[in-house]
């Protein structure tokens, strides 16, 4: 066992676009790092800021939010709303001194299995030499 | 505490290969919750499905996970178990352990250590879950088909005959298409006109048919099995009820405005009728070009119409109609000519488009069915056809493949070379495209029986030289620059949505694909519905296609809005949002977000419409109070899962 630090990464996937992407990437057996637990929700638009700020106090490492490209978004326009929400997490998850990699987005399309692996892998590599996020974590 | 099963698929090696079953199930047995927990090489298979049965009634659970593959496979199969064994259906869910676990790692103890991440996660959702039935809605049970071409007629009269009433739109004064203007269609040749006009008197004769010419959409609200559709009906100013079709109107008009019908070729008066077997046979004053509306200015017509046919002060109306499934069947158009400046289209009167060439071959054509030189109708002998013209140039025009002009340009030089015998016809092509039943043979007997030369190569530039055209390309088997001094040029234009489809989908709700034809709900599986439920799609509107194509879909969406129509019910499925009344504000943020317009505020509280609502939860990501949720994914679902995942094992 080496002793790197593997980040522990949620990761919100809408259901129609991005879990069916990563599913794609499963069904072509890509491989990636095992750091990330995927949670389906409907839409990225139904993606709370609570959701993210929840995830890093409980201790997550690194968060992902994922959805359909913008203009191809199943409910219509969620990912647009998501898309302007989340760029506002970013910028106040940087406020209070968050290191602004920790929190990524991206549009996984459902034919894009290929992109989630190396987005994955992307997003592990970045957070690892970071270390453990201590920022918001909650302390006991 | 609920009690909770779960259920560990090994789907042979393709879970238990990479992620350790046996450990999964231990761990999750000591999870809170969970009362049962077992594993199973085939969860899928009748005996699996029986040990969900029976583990459901001998420890009298609550809810159910499964740990198997994603949940677009085999949900829908579990979840008929557990409602098998009594449960409600929406107290199962299934943790994603293969495509988003076991297929994409190889570490066994990596793998294992998520898969028990996911079946906690799903663990903690669905002990949150309610027990939830489907909603209910009731089915107006008429159709709409809007475009009367050969796709719309097609779908109008399967809905029909089937006895659903249906209104049939159509913007031009006559329903038949494109296809109506078609001389003989490839590859029997058969008369265009002779098959498709029976089809026509018969939609419109059709008892269940309510054939709406001359109108458009405007505007489509509602949801699947209860749409309410505003249709304007734009005045022709004659009563097709009076109109005797004596023709002596026309006589007289004094504006002439260009044929759309026979293609700019020729022109037309201000009143007129589309072609003579148009339907509904009556005449119809385009009042864009006619200053008789202000009587005084011209009034000639009226004038002269024995039974009095002509009413210059008709109306334009808004006709409401409810429906319960929409097909839409907007056809197509030709690629812009302006944009097509390299060929000459739209400079030099001898070089026509496919529609153009179709009108001069055709019998009821403005040449009687003689290949005349518009510009001087003179028989032009050298006739050079330009296959993907506009199509599968990705840099300057449209990326794709028009698809049946490899087969229409074959049909033009064979029917050329039938009116000019001693005439020599070419077509540069860069592939032949001749998927279809009898096509390939037709090509052959183009190329074999009528010595049409087929030359594989693109044209540069086309220019007028000492009365001829001069056609510059090159001939890439070869090798060798050609140089044909034609007498005419034809250009297989690519297909493209038509005029106004881009708006009328949004109007519907409907997605374009990225060449702006309307986008199928899945191009393998679901290639006849749009991504709106209720709206179908047939024809050359969704993507170029020939007639059998066209007709092809046209009967599945008719089918698929059958499917709607016979229903006196329809189920939408529950995870919808709620709001809770008391901590709503009324503040409207969410009125404003929805997607669908499903939350209208009622008495300052917001209230959802749930046969609208599609459950996205945008406006559960919007609300600052937490006041609105949806149904088994509430923000609270979503944080116990969040801590299942971070948790330690």
């Amino acid at each position: 066992m080496n002793d790197r630090f593997e980040p522990k990464i949620v990761a919100f996937l809408c259901k129609w676009c991005s879990s069916a992407g990563s599913d794609l990437a499963g069904v072509s057996r890509m491989q990636y790092p095992a750091n990330v637990v995927p949670i389906t929700v409907m839409c990225s638009g139904g993606v709370s800021p609570l959701y993210i700020f929840s995830a890093f106090k409980r201790g997550a490492d690194g968060v992902l939010v994922s959805g359909c490209h913008p203009g191809d978004c199943h409910y219509i326009k969620g990912n647009l709303y998501a898309r302007r929400r989340l760029a506002l997490v970013k910028e106040l998850l940087e406020h209070v001194g968050l290191e602004p990699e920790r929190f990524q987005m991206s549009w996984v399309s459902a034919a894009e299995g290929a992109k989630y692996t190396e987005l994955i892998k992307d997003f592990v590599d970045t957070l690892r030499p970071l270390g453990p996020q201590a920022k918001l974590r909650r302390r006991v | 505490m609920k009690k909770t099963g779960v259920f560990v698929c090994h789907c042979g090696i393709n879970i238990a290969g990479t992620v350790d079953v046996k450990k999964l199930t231990e761990e999750l047995a000591k999870y809170p919750g969970v009362e049962f927990s077992e594993d199973y090489v085939y969860m899928c298979s009748d005996p699996g499905q029986n040990m969900i049965i029976d583990a459901i009634k001998e420890n009298d659970l609550d809810n159910v996970v499964v740990a198997c593959c994603s949940p677009t496979l085999h949900e829908s199969t579990f979840r008929n178990a557990c409602e098998a064994a009594g449960l409600n259906p929406f107290l199962c869910e299934i943790a994603n352990v293969r495509e988003q676990c076991s297929w994409v790692h190889r570490d066994m103890d990596e793998a294992t250590e998520k898969a028990i991440k996911i079946t906690r996660s799903i663990t903690e959702k669905v002990q949150l879950n309610e027990a939830l039935e489907p909603i209910s809605v009731p089915v107006t049970q008429r159709a709409l088909v809007v475009g009367g071409g050969v796709a719309g007629i097609q779908a109008a009269l399967d809905l029909a005959n089937s006895g659903y009433e249906t209104i049939l739109v159509e913007r031009s004064p006559s329903i038949g298409g494109h296809m109506s203007q078609l001389s003989e269609t490839f590859p029997t040749l058969d008369c265009s006109q002779c098959i498709l006009t029976p089809k026509m008197v018969e939609v419109s004769k059709h008892p269940n048919v309510k054939l709406m010419t001359y109108s458009e959409v405007q505007e489509v609200t509602g949801f699947v099995g209860n749409f309410r559709v505003k249709i304007l009906k734009k005045p022709t100013y004659v009563d097709p009820g009076a109109c005797t079709l004596c023709d002596e109107c026309t006589k007289v008009c004094p504006v002439v405005l260009p044929n759309e019908f026979d293609m700019g070729l020729t022109g037309r008066r201000a009143i007129y009728i589309p072609f003579p077997q148009a339907v509904p046979a009556t005449f119809t004053l385009d009042d864009k070009g006619c200053p008789g509306l202000l009587p005084i200015a011209c009034g000639k017509c009226a004038d002269v119409c024995e039974p009095g046919a002509i009413d210059y002060d008709m109306k334009p109306e808004i006709i409401e109609e409810e429906v319960g499934a929409i097909v839409v069947a907007t056809g197509y158009d030709l690629y812009d000519k302006e944009k097509m400046a390299e060929y000459g289209y739209g400079k030099y009167p001898d070089v026509l488009d496919g529609l153009q060439f179709e009108r001069l071959l055709s019998a009821s054509g403005p040449t009687g069915g003689k290949v005349l030189r518009p510009s001087d109708h003179e028989e032009p002998k050298e006739v050079v056809f330009i296959q993907c013209a506009g199509s599968r140039d990705p840099e300057l025009h449209c990326a794709y493949c028009s698809k049946i002009c490899c087969m229409y340009t074959a049909k033009h030089a064979m029917l050329y070379k039938h009116h000019v015998h001693d005439g020599q016809a070419y077509i540069f092509y860069i592939d032949i495209r001749s998927g279809g039943k009898d096509y390939e043979e037709f090509v052959q007997r183009t190329v074999e029986e009528d010595n049409v030369l087929y030359l594989r190569g693109k044209v540069s530039k086309i220019f007028e030289e000492g009365g001829k055209l001069k056609v510059w390309g090159v001939d890439t088997l070869t090798g060798k620059d050609i140089e044909i001094d034609a007498d005419m040029v034809v250009l297989a234009m690519a297909m493209r949505p038509s005029a106004g489809a881009a708006e009328f989908a949004k109007k519907l709700k409907i997605g374009l694909d990225k060449d702006g034809f309307l986008a199928e709900a899945h191009p393998k599986l679901r290639p006849v519905e749009s991504v709106t439920s209720g709206v179908f799609l047939a024809g050359a509107a969704q993507a170029p296609k020939d007639i059998p194509e066209a007709v092809a879909q046209a009967s599945g969406a008719a089918a698929k809005a059958i499917n709607i129509l016979s229903r006196d019910q329809l189920f939408h499925a529950p995870m919808v949002a709620r709001v809770n009344e008391n901590l709503c504000t009324g503040c409207e943020m969410c009125v404003m977000v929805c997607p669908y317009d499903a939350i209208k505020l009622e008495e300052d509280v917001a209230t959802v419409n749930e046969v609208l609502c599609e459950g996205c939860g945008t406006c559960m990501a919007t609300c600052l109070r937490a006041a609105i949720e949806v149904k088994n994914l509430r923000t609270q679902h979503v944080y116990d899962m969040i801590g299942a995942c971070l948790v330690e094992i």
